[in-house]
């Protein structure tokens, strides 16, 4: 296969960025997505240019490194995948593609399609953290939790902080990230003791972040290479609203 | 008041405050269209109606009182969603792509502009009245006549049947993001929900835009 890209370059976070075209040659439709970056790659070095950097690390589509815009679609066009599980076959032989790193303000670039999602790490400390030496863990079944609850609690735990769902949104909001979160640990009976304090204060991080507000488009849905779904904003939008109204201290 | 200030200056005090009042002014539009299409019934239904609005003057200055604070609600609200989601994304994408938002609820903003430009001609045309001076010279609560001299002119039913068009795509995305805003989801009703909000939607614009299209095409007399 043989294809013109169109990648995002920018030496570091201060550094003004442009678009530059590269021709893609000899590429394999079996190849990954990240394997045809690969090769782009081995040539840029051959021929003595800065190699194209993008983040990376499982390459089989759970730890959530890779991730970049193909044509405007976070993770590329095959839905519920991650950039490292897009094979080259999902595209016609010729075609041109527009490489982007997710575009927000609370993911600043660091270097071409690298951006800092360090932002997700925030949000999540403010969810709460245990400090105290509470002993070794109980028995997974000590806990009785309905099938039902478990399950939804687990579809919301597939969320491997990509942040395709920022990259996505028109507002570049992060409410599907900090809804799955927040939707999981509220369902399970272990995170009901800071449930309220979780919805407040990672709704708080995110909006301190300077992610955006959801405008109920559902792009982020769209893109969730572990398919997490809007209802877990409609959850999370349920109990920020309850924590807000019945906060028990009210001095806050 | 700090605590107030706090729960709705974040994205989703915000928007639960929009969803609130646009639930209001959605409850205003079923209300005014239920009235307006009076009009079918002939003068005296209608100008009997408009009559009695004003039978209890402390009732309507309270409502449109009420009225008015979630107008300006909605609209506060709104550009401080908007603008927090211009700020959200600096550098924007080379490549623009959309998988699956409609174009209403990426037009929000857009339409409804063009539904507050409407209200205040609306409110110029039929209620002061200054506009047109045949209008002015009419019955204050001569709504039929007013209609009727009102949508014979080309412009102007135009420039109706256009602001209808807003209402129908801004309610279309609007009534079902009321209840995602405000969390009232359940797998039992979500389809229900994202079916009846476009259709009630485009329902209640089409009912408003019937007026102004018969009697401009003649059909009312």
């Amino acid at each position: 296969m043989k294809l013109k890209l169109h990648v995002w370059r920018q030496k570091d976070k201060a550094a003004q960025g442009r678009m530059v075209t590269y021709d893609a040659e000899n590429i394999s439709p079996h190849m990954s997505f990240l394997e045809m970056l690969d090769v782009v790659n081995e040539g840029l070095i051959t021929t003595g240019e800065d190699p194209i950097a993008f983040e990376h690390d499982c390459r089989e589509g759970i730890c959530g490194s890779c991730g970049v815009m193909v044509n405007g679609v976070a993770h590329g066009p095959q839905d519920a995948t991650t950039t490292c599980q897009l094979h080259m076959r999902s595209f016609q032989d010729g075609e041109e593609l527009y490489i982007e790193p997710w575009r927000a303000k609370g993911f600043p670039v660091l270097r071409d399609l690298v951006v800092d999602r360090s932002a997700f790490d925030r949000i999540i400390q403010a969810g709460g953290f245990i400090s105290v030496n509470t002993g070794s863990a109980q028995d997974a079944n000590a806990i009785p939790i309905r099938k039902a609850e478990a399950d939804e609690a687990f579809n919301a735990a597939a969320c491997i902080g990509c942040g395709a769902c920022v990259a996505a949104c028109k507002n570049a909001s992060a409410m599907l990230f900090v809804s799955a979160k927040v939707g999981q640990l509220s369902l399970l009976p272990q995170g009901q003791p800071e449930r309220q304090d979780r919805a407040l204060n990672m709704v708080a991080a995110m909006q301190q972040e300077g992610f955006g507000n959801c405008t109920n488009q559902y792009e982020c849905e769209a893109v969730c290479p572990k398919q997490i779904s809007s209802d877990y904003i409609a959850r999370l939008n349920r109990e920020f609203i309850k924590a807000t109204l019945t906060y028990p201290d009210a001095k806050k | 008041m700090s605590w107030l200030n706090h729960a709705v200056k974040n994205p989703i005090g915000a928007k639960a405050i929009m969803a609130v009042t646009g639930m209001m002014l959605t409850g205003f539009l079923v209300a005014h269209l239920s009235g307006n299409l009076l009009i079918f019934a002939g003068p005296q239904a209608i100008n009997a109606y408009a009559e009695g609005l004003h039978k209890f003057p402390a009732v309507l200055w309270v409502a449109r009182g009420g009225l008015l604070a979630a107008f300006v609600a909605h609209l506060y609200f709104a550009a401080y969603v908007t603008l927090g989601n211009r700020a959200a994304r600096p550098q924007p994408y080379a490549f623009n792509n959309t998988v699956q938002a409609t174009w209403a609820s990426r037009h929000m903003v857009l339409t409804g502009l063009v539904m507050l430009a409407f209200i205040i001609f609306h409110l110029a045309h039929f209620t002061w009245r200054v506009t047109d001076p045949e209008i002015r010279a009419m019955g204050e609560f001569d709504v039929y006549q007013m209609a009727i001299h009102g949508f014979r002119q080309p412009a102007v039913a135009g420039s109706y049947l256009i602001a209808m068009a807003a209402i129908g795509l801004h309610l279309s995305h609007g009534i079902a993001s009321i209840f995602q805003t405000l969390g009232l989801n359940h797998p039992r009703y979500n389809r229900s929900v994202r079916f009846v909000g476009p259709l009630l939607g485009v329902g209640i614009a089409l009912l408003f835009a019937s007026i102004p299209l018969s009697i401009y095409l003649g059909l009312v007399n």
